[in-house]
């Protein structure tokens, strides 16, 4: 016969929420969560109370009705009977366009300057450290100031490319005007065109895609996904045989013959900018982009890529010195131990702080209305704010879309981290 | 994260709108001065002088509900607001009163919840051009880049006024009037848009204000006028008969050379006498003292001496009374009678 008898079942009993350490710290992270949850809904509740109070309601019905004003530097078509919520999308892609530009410049001039700032070169060194402490230690703001104030007092006006007898006239070949009001070049056109595609009708949110621009971009891919396997295979051979087929000469061809041929069938050709002889639009035609625009993702760039330079240095200083000199024991010129050897380590260190310097980089471009960049915060946390009165819904919708994109860039620039950080086995 | 900065967004809006319901007059005594919003600068209109002491057209009027409520017409703070930030301020409760060239139109009044309590200018948005461009009509501002204030009205009667003529043109939106000078200056953009008072001002602080012309088209009414916040009527009430005292003052002949004798005792006009407190009580129904317009009217003289001295015809603004004259001489001002 066995003695034994089942262990006692431990029976729960209220008392341990608060003396078993088990359970204690959920018990009071619960009190804490139901704390957190009655506070906001005590605010939520005084809002829509003093709301009803003053007689307004949150409605977002104003985002249908016709915006009334008009933006001047736009990717789409728009005009100022379309709704407020197209004015919104409009500024919200001149957002992405700065910030996508902005990212772009400041990550290669950062990249360069940070690099440069180790050279043993004691003058480019020093320019380098002047350059960061200069553009980081004065506000953004003033940066893009200063820099719009330069264009517009130094270039010359749009109206001395008029007259019989211009004083100035278009620059490379025809396809460059620089002026005070902005900046005029060739633009891409196609005499074959695929034509377009327009998506969402007649939405608020509708926007065309130039098919010709898909299929640019399609061949760009396949040409770099013909380039990878040619250098894969060239790889292979090299270590079967020892003899490497040319690659450079190959890719070259894998890149721009397909390119060349495609431009070739479309019909490429670049139009304008084209001298109207009116006194009061000089220049038309061609791709107009305006000072506001420029001197933004100019002083964006300059003043981020300070800190992206630091961060680079940091991330170059953090690899051991032992790297470098093994590098160099091997034979490799200094330009490859910078590309080959320490920035693919150095990246680690490098990218989370870029991360955030992406994202305020991208936060920062709502200073655009200070040069009259109409970007999201100018159309709908601006005018539309101003001209509708509502104020709350605005500004939540505001807070709605830099979170989204912010969130996006930190979603995208964490995936690459995971990609390049030390893999652990 | 995301949820504690949405509501923190909704509790500051929250705690905005509780503050604005309290009584606005009890609040000025108290604190013994009145927040009087107006622009960032625009000269005539309201800018500090040299010694920082504000002046202008519509800081007369703020200076004349300080002298009214409070007896004193320096007991003002004045809040610069742009022409973004002046309807928050207001709603908000930062200050008691715009006195901003702010256009009374049907949705500021009504939808924003504001009450317009008279106008003191009555305006057109006009548009001025350098004189070289050889334009003298707007309607040959095809293809124009054209600096706007944001947050105005005269951004929306830009689109309109171009689309009804079927002609293109560039906005080049800008926040501040003190902003938007320097770029059309430099010649950033061709045309410089706004109300043509506030045109003529601009004008007047140029260089060489010959070499611009402003055009003869004005596209808009632009009633500019003080206003306060919906729902506090005793208050609306104070700053419209405060208003309203001055545009009588004129037409009955007060000025502030005889304002002294005609309060010191009873006269024979009746209006007068009740305007400046001798006779009658309207002081009391007001809740201010019997003297509040006479005190009102002493901060800077009447409606026409305002006009005179800040943007009349003898000011580098230069700007003739034309609609702002008195129903009498022909123009558009009208005071309810005081009795």
């Amino acid at each position: 016969m066995s003695t034994l008898s089942d262990p006692p079942v431990e029976r729960f009993q209220l008392s341990q929420l608060i003396n078993d350490t088990r359970y204690r710290s959920y018990t009071f992270q619960f009190i804490a969560l139901i704390l957190l949850v009655l506070f906001f809904a005590y605010l939520g509740s005084n809002l829509v109370n003093n709301l009803r109070e003053a007689g307004l309601n949150i409605s977002f019905g104003f985002l249908s009705e016709p915006a009334g004003y008009d933006i001047n530097q736009r990717l789409l078509d728009y005009n100022s009977q379309d709704s407020h919520l197209r004015a919104s999308f409009l500024g919200l892609i001149n957002t992405l366009i700065i910030a996508v530009l902005g990212c772009f410049t400041a990550t290669i001039i950062g990249v360069t300057v940070g690099v440069l700032r180790l050279s043993n070169n004691w003058l480019v060194a020093k320019i380098m450290a002047i350059y960061v402490e200069i553009f980081r230690n004065v506000p953004v703001l003033i940066w893009i100031l200063i820099i719009m104030a330069i264009f517009t007092a130094s270039l010359p006006h749009m109206r001395s490319f008029h007259g019989d007898d211009p004083e100035n006239t278009f620059a490379l070949f025809n396809t460059l005007a620089v002026t005070k009001q902005g900046v005029w070049f060739s633009e891409p056109m196609f005499s074959r065109s695929l034509g377009e595609i327009s998506l969402f009708g007649s939405h608020s949110l509708r926007f065309d895609v130039s098919l010709d621009f898909v299929a640019i971009i399609a061949v760009l891919m396949a040409s770099f996904f013909g380039a990878r396997a040619w250098t894969k295979h060239a790889n292979k051979v090299q270590q079967e045989t020892g003899v490497r087929p040319n690659t450079s000469l190959v890719n070259l061809a894998i890149w721009f013959v397909p390119l060349i041929a495609l431009l070739i069938i479309l019909g490429f050709y670049l139009d304008g900018p084209t001298l109207t002889g009116r006194k009061l639009k000089p220049i038309d035609d061609g791709i107009y982009l305006r000072n506001s625009l420029i001197a933004l993702w100019f002083a964006l760039s300059i003043y981020t890529a300070a800190f992206i330079a630091e961060n680079v240095r940091a991330g170059i200083l953090a690899i051991s010195k032992g790297q470098t000199e093994a590098a160099a024991s091997l034979g490799l010129r200094p330009g490859r131990i910078m590309n080959l050897v320490i920035l693919p380590q150095a990246l680690r260190v490098i990218i989370p702080p870029l991360i955030s310097q992406y994202l305020n980089l991208t936060k920062n471009s709502s200073l655009a209305i200070a040069v009259g960049y109409m970007d999201i915060t100018g159309t709908l946390g601006g005018i539309t704010l101003n001209q509708t009165g509502r104020a709350i819904e605005c500004v939540l919708m505001l807070m709605l879309f830099y979170l989204t994109i912010s969130l996006s860039i930190s979603a995208i620039m964490n995936a690459y981290n995971n990609a390049v950080k030390l893999k652990e086995r | 994260m995301k949820k504690s900065v949405f509501l923190g967004a909704l509790t500051v809006a929250g705690l905005a709108a509780g503050a604005a319901a309290a009584g606005t007059i009890d609040d000025v005594k108290a604190r013994g001065k009145l927040n009087c919003g107006v622009t960032t600068g625009l000269v005539g209109f309201a800018a500090p002088d040299a010694n920082g002491e504000w002046g202008g057209f519509d800081v007369g009027v703020c200076r004349a509900v300080a002298a009214a409520v409070l007896g004193d017409p320096n007991a003002v703070e004045f809040v610069p607001t742009t022409g973004k930030t002046r309807f928050t301020a207001l709603a908000s409760g930062e200050i008691d009163m715009l006195a901003r060239n702010t256009t009374w139109t049907f949705s500021r009044d009504v939808d924003l919840k504001f009450e317009f309590v008279g106008v003191n200018y009555y305006d057109g948005q006009g548009f001025m051009v350098p004189k070289e461009l050889g334009v003298s009509s707007a309607k040959e501002l095809d293809g124009a880049t054209v600096c706007i204030q944001t947050g105005t009205t005269t951004e929306l009667n830009l689109a309109d006024f171009f689309r009804a003529n079927n002609i293109s043109y560039e906005p080049v939106p800008i926040e501040t009037n003190a902003e938007a000078q320097p770029l059309y200056l430099e010649g950033a953009c061709d045309v410089y848009t706004t109300d043509a008072s506030g045109l003529a001002a601009t004008r007047a602080a140029f260089e060489n204000p010959g070499d611009h012309v402003l055009l003869p088209e004005i596209i808009s009414k632009e009633p500019l006028g003080p206003l306060v916040r919906h729902g506090d009527n005793e208050w609306g009430d104070v700053v419209r008969w405060t208003l309203n005292a001055l545009i009588a003052a004129e037409e009955l002949g007060v000025t502030s050379a005889n304002i002294a004798d005609l309060s010191a005792s009873a006269g024979d006009n009746p209006e007068v006498n009740r305007l400046l407190g001798t006779e009658g009580n309207l002081g009391e129904m007001i809740g201010l003292d019997a003297d509040w317009a006479q005190k009102a009217i002493s901060a800077g003289g009447n409606y026409g001496e305002l006009f005179e001295k800040n943007i009349g015809e003898n000011t580098p603004v230069g700007l003739a009374r034309g609609l702002n004259g008195q129903w009498t001489d022909g123009g558009l001002l009208y005071s309810p009678p005081f009795r």
